[in-house]
Parts: C-alpha cells; sequence; structure tokens
C-alpha cells in the first residue's frame, strides 16, 4: 500500500482511458456520439499485438493499431454521417464488430510474447522527490505522450481557428455550414481520429501497461469507462486526463489491496477471504455511475453540457435544430 | 472519366411498399453472412464447410433444432426486453445485468430456500419466475430512476451495472453457495426445473433427448403481452408517443419521469424472467457464464426485428441457431462478427428506406 507505487502505476493504467477519453472528447465535440470505443480498442489492442509479435518491432505495432481502430471508425461515420443512422445503435454495433473482428483475428495470440513499448526515465524530473518516482520514472513512451496530449488538446479545441470549427460543427453545424466549413469532412475526420485514439488506448493496454493478449477481458469495460468519463468531464480534454489518472489509481489500488495481511493496523479481511475482493472489483464501474451522476448535475446546474447537435445528423439543405 | 450511366439519389415523397422493410432486413442477414464467410476464408477457414456445418449443427433434425430453440428461449425474452424500452427510445444495454440478477433472485427460491422442494410444482415456478422478474425490474428500475431524476446517461449506467450484477453473483457462487469449493452452487432438485419434452419421452418416444422447456412458452406469453400492451393498451401509446416526440408528450401532460422508471423496470423484469427460465430450464444451478452474452444479442435481436414482438420470435430463432453454431465454430469469435456485421447492414439499409436509388443512362 505504498501511495507512491499506487499512483504510478494509476498513472499508467489511466494512461489508457486518457486516450480513449479524448479520442471521445473530440469525435463528441464534433457532434459524433462514438459508442464503439469498446470495440475499436479491443481492435486496436489486438491488432498491435499480432503486429508487435509478426514485425518485431512496437511501434509498428502501435501504427498498425491506431490505423486498424482509424477505419473501423469511419464504419461508423459512413453510418452516422452520410447514412443519418441512429448514432446509438451504430455505436453499438460498431462494438459487436470491432469485438468480432478482434476475436477472430486474435486466434491463438493468448500466451505469446511480441516485443513491448519501451519504458523510460525522464533525466532530470525523475530526481525530484515524489513528483518525480510518480510521475518521470520508468513509464512507458506513450505515457510521457499524454502528459502533453491532455493540454494540447484543450488549447486546440479552444484557442485555435480549427478548434474553432471543430466546435462550431458540434455546437451549430448549419451555421458552420454557411461560413464554408466543410461539415461532412470535419465530422469524419474527428471520428476517424477518436478512432485512432481508441486503437492507440488498446494497445496501450496489450503492449505496455498490461501487457498480453487475453480476448475480451482485455479492455474489460475501459472502452466504456471512458466514455462515461467523458460525460464527468463535461467535453473537456484536461478533465478527462485528471479523471482517467484518478480511475487508473483505483484500479491499482484495488489490486492492491487484496495483497497485505494487515491493513492501517487492522487484519485485512481480503487475505482471510479473497471472495470481498469481488464487492472492490465493482469499484471502478460504481465510480463511473457516480461520476456521471455529478457530471449530469453539473450539467444541469450550469445549463451546459453536451454539445447541441451531438447525435444529431447533419442533412444540408433541410432546417437544423 | 464519365460513367456510361448516372446514379441519382433522392428522397423518397411516397410511402415505400410495405413488403420492402422485410426484404431489406432479409438481404442484410444474407449480405451479412457473405461477408462474413469472405472474412473466414482471409483467416485461412473454409466457409463452405462451416456453412454446411451451421446447418446440421442447427437446423439438420429435430434434436439440433431442439437446441437452436434452447438457445432461441432466452433471447426472445432478451429481445423483447430491449425492444421494449427502445420504443421509448431508452438505451437499455443492460439486460445481460438484469439476466444475471433475474437468475440470482430466481435462485433465492431454491437456495434460501423461499419454498421448499415439496411445495406444489406450479407454485415453486410461478414463484421463481416472478422473483427472476423482480431481480431483472430491480435492476432496471436504478438506470431508469437516474435517468428521469437526474438526467444521467441510461446506456452508461445500465452498462456499468452489468458488470457489477456479474461480480455479485460471482460472489455468491464463490463463496456463499459453493459447492465443494467449485464456482457453482449445487444442482437443484427436480423440482424446481421447468418441465422438458423429454421429461415426457416414456409416453411419447418422439421427445427422447429433447430438451426444449416450458421456458419457450413464457417468451410466446410475453411476445403477446408487448404486442398487447403497444397495440392495445394506453400505457403502451404513451410509451410510442414519449418514444416519438417527447415534446408532444409533454404537452400532453404525460409524467415522463414515471414513465422512464416504469419502461426501465419493464424490460428489466422481462430480461430477468430469461435469466430464470435459463437456470430453471437449462443450467439447474447457478454458476459463472450462465450467458454468452444474451443481454447484447437482445439488442440486435431486437433492432433487427424493428421492435415488432413477433418478428423478435423469428430473428431469436436466427440467432440461437448462430449461438448453437458458434459454439463449435472456429475461430470463436465469428458468431460475434457475424452479429455485427448484421446490425451494420441493417442500420445501413434502412438509408434505401429513405431515399430512392436510381441508376439511368447518361443523357
Amino acid at each position: 500500500m505504498n501511495p507512491e507505487i499506487i499512483l504510478h502505476a494509476g498513472i499508467a493504467t489511466g494512461t489508457v482511458l486518457l486516450f480513449a477519453a479524448i479520442g471521445e472528447v473530440l469525435a463528441e465535440r464534433a457532434g459524433i456520439l462514438n459508442l464503439g470505443v469498446e470495440g475499436m480498442m479491443l481492435l486496436g489492442a489486438m491488432a498491435g499485438f499480432k503486429m508487435s509479435l509478426a514485425s518485431g518491432n512496437p511501434w509498428l505495432g502501435v501504427l498498425v493499431a491506431v490505423a486498424a481502430a482509424g477505419v473501423l471508425s469511419l464504419a461508423h461515420g459512413l453510418v452516422s454521417i452520410h447514412f443519418q443512422a441512429d448514432q446509438v445503435v451504430s455505436g453499438l454495433s460498431l462494438t459487436f464488430l470491432g469485438t468480432g473482428l478482434a476475436l477472430v483475428f486474435g486466434e491463438g495470440l493468448t500466451g505469446k510474447s511480441p516485443p513491448l513499448i519501451p519504458n523510460l526515465d525522464i533525466p532530470l524530473l525523475s530526481s525530484i522527490p515524489f513528483i518525480g518516482p510518480v510521475f518521470f520514472d520508468d513509464h512507458s513512451i506513450l505515457v510521457y505522450f499524454g502528459y502533453l496530449l491532455a493540454p494540447l488538446t484543450w488549447y486546440y479545441i479552444h484557442k485555435t481557428r480549427p478548434g474553432m470549427h471543430l466546435r462550431a460543427v458540434g455546437e451549430k453545424p448549419e451555421a458552420a455550414d454557411t461560413l464554408g466549413i466543410n461539415v461532412y469532412r470535419l465530422r469524419y475526420f474527428y471520428t476517424f481520429l477518436g478512432g485512432c485514439l481508441a486503437g492507440l488506448a488498446g494497445v496501450a493496454i496489450s503492449l505496455s501497461v498490461s501487457p498480453g493478449w487475453y480476448s475480451a477481458q482485455t479492455t474489460s469495460g475501459q472502452g466504456w469507462i471512458a466514455i462515461g468519463l467523458v460525460i464527468f468531464a463535461q467535453w473537456n480534454p484536461i478533465n478527462a486526463a485528471l479523471g482517467a489518472y484518478l480511475f487508473g489509481a483505483v484500479r491499482r489500488a484495488i489490486l492492491d489491496l487484496q495483497g497485505p495481511r494487515t491493513l492501517f493496523g487492522f487484519t485485512n479481511p481480503l487475505f482471510i477471504n479473497s471472495n470481498w475482493g469481488f464487492f472492490l472489483q465493482m469499484a471502478p464501474y460504481l465510480l463511473t455511475i457516480l461520476a456521471l451522476i455529478i457530471g449530469s448535475r453539473a450539467a444541469m446546474r450550469r445549463r451546459l453540457g453536451a454539445p447541441a447537435a451531438l447525435g444529431v445528423p447533419y442533412i444540408r439543405g433541410e432546417r437544423g435544430l | 472519366m464519365r460513367l456510361p450511366f448516372q446514379i441519382s439519389v433522392e428522397k423518397r415523397t411516397e410511402d415505400y411498399p410495405k413488403w420492402l422493410p422485410a426484404l431489406m432486413s432479409l438481404l442484410a442477414v444474407v449480405i451479412a453472412f457473405l461477408i462474413s464467410g469472405l472474412i473466414l476464408a482471409l483467416v485461412g477457414g473454409d466457409p463452405a464447410r462451416v456453412a454446411r456445418f451451421f446447418w446440421s449443427a442447427t437446423f439438420g433434425s429435430w434434436a439440433t433444432f431442439s437446441d437452436t430453440m434452447v438457445k432461441a428461449t432466452p433471447l426472445i425474452m432478451v429481445g423483447l426486453a430491449c425492444a421494449v424500452a427502445f420504443k421509448m427510445r431508452l438505451w437499455n444495454i443492460g439486460a445481460e445485468g438484469q439476466f444475471y440478477l433475474g437468475a440470482f433472485f430466481a435462485s433465492l427460491v431454491v437456495l434460501v430456500p423461499i419454498l421448499p422442494p415439496e411445495a406444489p410444482k406450479p407454485l415453486i415456478l410461478l414463484t421463481m419466475a416472478v422473483m427472476g422478474m423482480i431481480g431483472g425490474a430491480l435492476w432496471g428500475f436504478v438506470p431508469g430512476f437516474l435517468k428521469a431524476k437526474f438526467n444521467v446517461n441510461e446506456i452508461i449506467t445500465s452498462l456499468m451495472l452489468n458488470y457489477v450484477a456479474i461480480l455479485w453473483n460471482n460472489f455468491w457462487i464463490f463463496d456463499r453457495w459453493s459447492e465443494g469449493g467449485f464456482q457453482m452452487t449445487a444442482t437443484f432438485p427436480r423440482s424446481y426445473w421447468l418441465p422438458r419434452l423429454a421429461d415426457y419421452a416414456r409416453e411419447y418416444r418422439a421427445f427422447a433427448g429433447i430438451t426444449l422447456h416450458l421456458g419457450v412458452v413464457f417468451g410466446l406469453i410475453a411476445a403477446i403481452a408487448v404486442w398487447w400492451i403497444f397495440q392495445r393498451s394506453r400505457w403502451g401509446y404513451e410509451i410510442k408517443l414519449i418514444g416519438d416526440n417527447p415534446q408532444a408528450a409533454r404537452y400532453a401532460g404525460l409524467n415522463i419521469t414515471r414513465n422512464i422508471i416504469l419502461v426501465m423496470m419493464f424490460s428489466g423484469a422481462l430480461a430477468g424472467l430469461a435469466g430464470m427460465s435459463e437456470i430453471s430450464g437449462v443450467v439447474h444451478r447457478l454458476q459463472e457464464r450462465i450467458s454468452p452474452g444474451y443481454g447484447f444479442t437482445g439488442i440486435i435481436v431486437a433492432w433487427l426485428a424493428k421492435l415488432n414482438p413477433f418478428t423478435v420470435i423469428l430473428v431469436s430463432i436466427l440467432f440461437g441457431a448462430l449461438i448453437v453454431a458458434g459454439r463449435e465454430i472456429q475461430p470463436s469469435g465469428l458468431a460475434q462478427l457475424l452479429q455485427g456485421i448484421i446490425l451494420f447492414m441493417v442500420i445501413s439499409s434502412d438509408v434505401l428506406l429513405r431515399y430512392k436509388v436510381s441508376i439511368t443512362r447518361a443523357a
């Protein structure tokens, strides 16, 4: 129960959620609700794992994972942008499709050990007491990328011109269209980007955080937790990142609570009967529900919330909202 | 380059013929099978052999058809559960968890025990069915309540509760009710079993080995009940109105908050009944993995059936066959892949109902 270790591992685990949640923030900001995150993540996890195994190069694995999930997300894009289908159903079917593809192509990968994404220390920063060992010591390169991704995405969405276009497309597509912004193209682009990040999240699991291919258990619902985080974070990438790290730490603490014989001077009930751990394992899921309640209440109070055109197909030439 | 013909897409102004949606769904399924075959060939399988196997393992004989129907039974109830919620545009994707909790509550009748094995069988089975429905309804209540009171997205909450329900079940079967350290309860005494056709093999020789059980009748009754609610009752009309146009429903003075909770509970109850039917009719004990994802397949079933309760039955039989064959077919994810492609094809084909695509010769 060393807080340094829990936080260190929490950051690593949380990075997975961070990628997936920020990808979903981008897609939803453009007005596309993609519930297929779990499927895209699983496909990414499988594709990256398989490629790294075949080529011996984990970075090739990352590339393939990102591309595979990105391409898969375009199926959702086509159905929801051009065919104007219900985005909830389309996203759900994307999860089925991604899971199915991952299981079919991932047959026989369990137990294999491909080269993993390397860990490294950041020279000066890692010697700062507490902060160094938690944030800058022996982390996967993807973790450091995550540190940059959240603030950069925030800056992009809120302070740049393309970011403004992104928000316009998600809030009032018909107005954006009259300004000469290509609504369809941008929506495809951000759906694709969201898919790529979900793939990155997947490969971060299978080639770094908890290496291996355990079929559908590889992601164990983290894609859904990421979608919940987006609502909790009020579509803000910085909040999404913080939430992701918090969830990562909780997941890790659950594992660590089951080990020791005594806990804070008391006998650890989990040591005597590990079955109590089932209740502990419910924590991330219950916490997601709690986070959603908090997020939804905040949204109701501040009259803020989802992008106005979230989940609404844009049909050129028809009256908008 | 100029094409020798012109493709034009126009919005349909006239109504489409009545048979078109059914034809589209059928085509969608056929195309999905073809695409899956292609993918199977890509990973080195033999689609033709798998197709022959699929047929003989599912519809080939009375015994295998009975297997298919046994798998279709929970799907009918779970499919109806999803259809009911979707009618109101409530996205209950927690049927899996509601199924597990229904199974848990039904098991209470046996394991507490609420009724002794000597009690009259109809009373036992009825109590178990009611308990199953209560368990499912309870699990549907939570996301319904949160949606109605705090506007919390029911998709995520109902899905999260799936994991919680499975972990809850695990605690009981690993710990309290574990049979000799295995992850399952003891087999239920026979008086808690739903009657199977095989039980009457002595009277009718043809029934020997036919495992079809009374649960399928539960499914049929549920389908009729759902049909009646939506076609004949005021409540069903309210649900449809809220689903189609919540604004208008509010102006009409309908209580949306209450209906959200009620519909989620009704949906959960149907999924819970499926859980009861499965443990009392097939598994005969509470254990791990009593569902190979029925709750999720139910979503596809409901959508493919266009939320029509009787079509749900037909689609459930197709998907029951997929599950039966899927257990044997390698690679193991093929059935799931097929489900995903089918659903994608179905929602894509909807665009052809809204738009008319015509190909004409270029001028």
